[in-house]
């Protein structure tokens, strides 16, 4: 090697010169400029300065999050991949492996729904199928303020058909997801995707650019000006401007996406590349700088090579552009052909941009002058990080004291259909029939339940996903509330009879720099934490989405959990819903008949307070193997968590949620159960840990000991009946009954009739 | 063994779910490359379903001008069974190997979900093993599945029996004319249709009403004595 010193950087003609004011522009603060001057030794140039403010960004540094992140459990026998990568990656039976991961796209959704949400997806898939991964589903979980709102309407009919015609022209079914409208989301709507991917666990690949000399190639489409700074904008609060932000919004095209993930795989298959990455957040600049770091080496990159979709762009927004379907691929020279001649099939560019070196400087040449030379290492670990003070607020200590000052306006009867008519409880068919579910001809159960699963390739197994996040119950009560997160999710699993595995995480919070958010981050992240440790299902990487904040306020904290999990023999699964006429109904858990954050206080009473129901991880524990025990003796039909609007909302739905086209019914007697909790704690209350089971009724004995050796409560408190029927509850000093028909026009047409406004105009338009 | 071809273009994204259900069917299934113009001694070609090139333009529109189409045309002239399946049928369409268009579904949306179907005709090589008016539960996944033709079209259609799915009168998912699901060319032996049968043809994941799609051919061989294909 030559030890010729490089020329230093320099600032191309007609570039600006940096200075403190050009950084704040840049969202860097003073003190981290000077931190750059002092690494530098110089002042930056303006390429230079680009290239920080991407990487500082909050979005790529973590830099508030870091320390909190960092006391997550990681570890595991079947983890394969941790945090860190595009992708965490865990063991499966017979030399399989599940990639998984879930990512945000909360800002750019909020602008521009449609390419928000699309975008949103094709970045996670590009996330899962860079560790050498089929992508065999989608999840995502999406928020809205209130459909009332004409503007809410617009952004879920947006967000829905984004999420659809991207996952659907590549060819991943959608397995599931959540659905959620709070007036707290109206000002900063959350738009959250996950993708989870096959492997077989010897092609797994990491994004690690290694051996001097090697090329880095870039592959896909071609680098135009949009979504420069787009990592920028997703750090910064939304205002009155960020309208004024629609172009740094990226634009989606799927074709390219289903070619780039064939041409991916098929390279990494066949063993022809060294590394590959995303060109994500931050484009070029951050997919080159990251694997570099983590290879330890340097890297060159000659932008005047890079294809370009206009004319004239400089080495600054070719290094920023977050333009979609790009992939930088790091390959030996001799393998240079063989790796082009495959993009070519696929009808892909592939294009040298530059090449591993061994000074350890992330280096930017343009047209022969050096733009940028910074201590590549430096560059990503010189980030400040930041650990700002955690105090509750006042008003949150308040919140959680306070109790509701009046009772329902509404019978019984009637709370029930009210909460299956609200939005966020009710059936999302109207939002998942537009989502393809079906394709690749693996899904064994579809969305509408506790869980997808998909069955593992050919294999016998499936595996089950979900996501879940309560964000109310944070919101009174970070620690509890992240507990009851991790709890939710890994009860859902269980409920299909699959084993939890791990988590993917989206954080989506408010600003950090605030105290009473930073305290709720730390304690959610504490609570998640502890339910993974209890659960042995580890943190395997996610998402942090500050700056969740609108003119109005920060969002409810929303710490969105994706878990995966195994079911070994796919036979054994078991759907949400009640079965056949005839089959024992079980209710598996204790009921306290605790109201703080339901869903009854919230629709019904208009009221948002109290602590909510407290978590027991142990009890949470033995009900998960319970299920998967139940699962695999075969003598349960159907499982459904207790979750918003409790016991009550879990039975209709088990009863009359199904697919069937008439529904079944259910009489189920309660008098004598829980005595002492009063008629809406005990239907409505939100107490954790219980589950809706349905039965052979000839095997209720051994499902009665099978609780018995788990340490879980169970008590079979009725029977499945003909839809004709209806849902009968029988409490201590009344009878309750309802008609499955007028039942499942609330919960079926809750969304629809709200939007159907909306749909009429585009009809007309049509 | 019967040679199952499954075509397979840039965008395709039902190929290797079409692959496995002929594999299920006891078929020597392949794949072959949309620049191909080599079917490989092919018995039978599949069109899968999915969004060839994108289908920025209208469905199939960009398909059809594929060289291996050429090599598909010549099979379906020869009297060779054909299925287009969801997006295969609208190449069928455009490439005019079938009958009428496929539009925009009524409901301006893509429709994901299971649908109840007719099979009206039993005569073709991919419902020979359907009782005739059986009754199927399939999924489909389009946004362009409404079904359209001219009146002499649809009158032809119904006086040679060349509608072979028919949705049930309440769950016509697209605004189809006369609930047309899927159809046959006057031959019989070409097959457009909407609904997915390769994704319902396997008990590992549910029921398998779609199975008998991808056997049919060989009890329309052995009806038919004389055809070789």
């Amino acid at each position: 090697m030559t030890t010729t010193a490089p020329p230093p950087a320099r600032n191309l003609a007609g570039e600006p010169t940096a200075s403190l004011a050009l950084a704040r522009e840049h969202n860097l603060t003073e003190y981290e400029y000077q931190r750059i001057v002092t690494l530098l030794g110089r002042t930056p140039t303006f390429t230079e300065l680009g290239i920080f403010s991407a990487l500082w960004s909050e979005h790529c540094s973590y830099k508030h999050s870091k320390p909190v992140l960092r006391r997550f459990p990681t570890e595991g026998a079947h983890v394969l991949q941790g945090p860190g990568e595009n992708a965490g990656v865990l063991r499966l039976p017979d030399g399989w492996a599940v990639a998984f991961k879930i990512e945000s796209h909360n800002h750019p959704s909020a602008v521009e729904p449609y390419q928000g949400a699309a975008t949103g997806v094709g970045g996670i898939l590009r996330d899962v199928f860079t560790m050498g991964a089929r992508p065999v589903a989608v999840l995502n979980s999406i928020r809205f303020g209130p459909l009332s709102e004409p503007r809410n309407r617009y952004l879920l009919a947006g967000v829905v058909r984004g999420v659809g015609d991207y996952g659907n022209c590549v060819g991943v079914p959608t397995l599931g997801g959540e659905v959620v409208f709070d007036q707290t989301y109206a000002g900063n709507p959350l738009v959250n995707a996950m993708c989870v991917g096959l492997l077989r666990e010897d092609d797994l690949i990491r994004a690690k650019a290694e051996g001097v000399g090697n090329i880095l190639l870039a592959v896909g489409a071609r680098t135009g000006r949009d979504g420069i700074h787009g990592a920028s904008f997703a750090s910064e609060e939304l205002s009155e401007e960020s309208e004024a932000r629609r172009p740094q919004v990226q634009v989606g095209d799927p074709f390219t996406e289903k070619l780039l993930l064939e041409a991916s795989l098929e390279l990494i298959t066949s063993g022809l590349i060294v590394a590959i990455q995303d060109m994500g957040a931050a484009g070029l600049t951050s997919s080159a700088a990251e694997m570099a770091e983590r290879g330890g080496v340097g890297v060159e990159l000659d932008t005047s090579r890079v294809p370009i979709r206009e004319p004239g762009m400089s080495p600054y927004e070719i290094l920023l552009s977050e333009s979609q379907e790009r992939m930088l691929v790091v390959v030996e020279p001799d393998q240079l052909q063989a790796a082009q001649d495959v993009c070519r099939k696929w009808e892909l560019d592939a294009t040298p941009v530059g090449h591993v070196t061994d000074d350890g400087l992330f280096r930017v040449v343009h047209e022969g002058i050096v733009v940028a030379s910074i201590p590549g290492r430096r560059l990503i670990e010189d980030c400040p990080v930041y650990t700002p003070d955690a105090v509750e607020s006042e008003e949150a200590k308040a919140r959680r004291q306070a109790h509701p000052d009046r009772g329902p306006d509404l019978e019984l009867e009637a709370i029930l259909e009210r909460l299956l008519d609200t939005p966020t409880i009710a059936s999302k068919s109207w939002i998942f029939q537009q989502y393809d579910s079906t394709v690749q001809a693996n899904t064994a159960i579809a969305p509408g339940g506790d869980a997808g699963v998909v069955r593992i390739d050919t294999t016998e197994a499936g595996l089950a996903m979900t996501v879940d996040c309560n964000a109310r119950f944070v919101m009174l009560d970070p620690y509890e509330g992240g507990k009851a997160v991790v709890a939710e999710a890994a009860r859902n699993i269980a409920c299909s009879g699959a084993v939890p595995l791990g988590i993917t995480d989206c954080l989506n919070f408010g600003n950090p720099e605030k105290p009473a958010v930073y305290y709720q981050f730390t304690e959610a992240c504490r609570g998640m934490g502890d339910a993974c440790r209890a659960f042995e299902t580890p943190v395997t990487g996610g998402n942090v989405s500050f700056y969740n904040e609108s003119p109005t306020g920060a969002i409810a904290p929303t710490p969105t959990v994706g878990m995966v999990g195994l079911l070994e023999d796919l036979s054994c699964r078991v759907p949400s819903h009640f079965q056949q006429p005839g089959d024992a109904v079980f209710l598996a858990g204790d009921t306290k008949g605790h109201l703080g954050g339901s869903s009854y206080w919230a629709e019904i009473l208009d009221f948002v307070g109290g602590t909510p129901p407290p978590v027991d991880l142990e009890a949470e524990r033995r009900l998960q193997r319970f299920l998967v025990a139940a699962a695999r003796a075969r003598i349960i039909r159907s499982a459904h968590d207790c979750s918003d609007g409790g016991l009550a909302v879990a039975v209709a739905e088990a009863a009359m949620g199904g697919p069937s086209d008439d529904g079944l019914g259910a009489s189920i007697d309660l008098s004598g159960y829980a005595p002492g909790v009063a008629a809406p704690a005990l239907l409505y209350g939100e107490d954790a840990g219980r589950v809706v089971l349905s039965g052979r009724p000839d095997r209720e004995g051994e499902l009665l000991a099978l609780a018995e050796d788990a340490g879980v409560p169970l008590l079979r408190v009725g029977e499945v009946t003909e839809g004709s029927a209806g849902l009968r509850l029988t409490l201590a000093d009344a009878v309750l009954r309802w008609e499955t028909a007028s039942l499942r026009s609330h919960y079926f047409g809750a969304i629809p009739r709200r939007m159907e406004r909306l749909q009429a105009n585009q009809m007309e338009g049509a | 063994m019967t040679r199952a071809a499954v075509i397979r273009f840039p965008g395709s994204n039902c190929d290797v779910d079409a692959l496995r259900a002929m594999e299920r069917a006891g078929c020597d299934a392949y794949f072959v490359w949309h620049r191909d113009e080599d079917l490989q001694g092919a018995d039978v070609v599949l069109l899968p379903g999915g969004f060839s090139y994108g289908d920025y333009l209208r469905s199939g529109a960009i398909a059809r001008f594929s060289p291996v189409m050429r090599a598909v045309q010549r099979h379906a002239a020869d009297g060779g069974p054909l299925l287009g399946i969801c997006n295969g049928f609208q190449i069928l369409c455009e490439a005019g190997l079938l009958p009428g268009a496929l539009l925009p579904n009524a409901g301006l949306t893509f429709v994901a979900r299971t649908v109840t179907v007719h099979v009206d005709n039993v005569d073709t090589p991919f419902t020979a093993a359907y009782a005739r008016g059986e009754v199927l539960s399939l999924p489909v996944a389009h946004g362009e599945g409404r079904y359209v033709a001219d009146e002499t079209t649809l009158q032809r259609l119904h006086d040679r029996g060349q509608v072979v799915l028919r949705y049930a009168d309440h769950d016509n998912p697209n605004g189809s004319v006369a609930g047309i699901a899927g159809i046959c060319s006057e031959a019989g032996n070409v097959v457009g249709i909407m609904p997915h049968p390769e994704r319902a043809a396997d008990q590992a994941i549910g029921d398998d009403p779609g199975h008998r799609f991808f056997t049919s051919l060989a009890t329309w061989r052995a009806e038919r004595p004389l055809v070789s294909t």
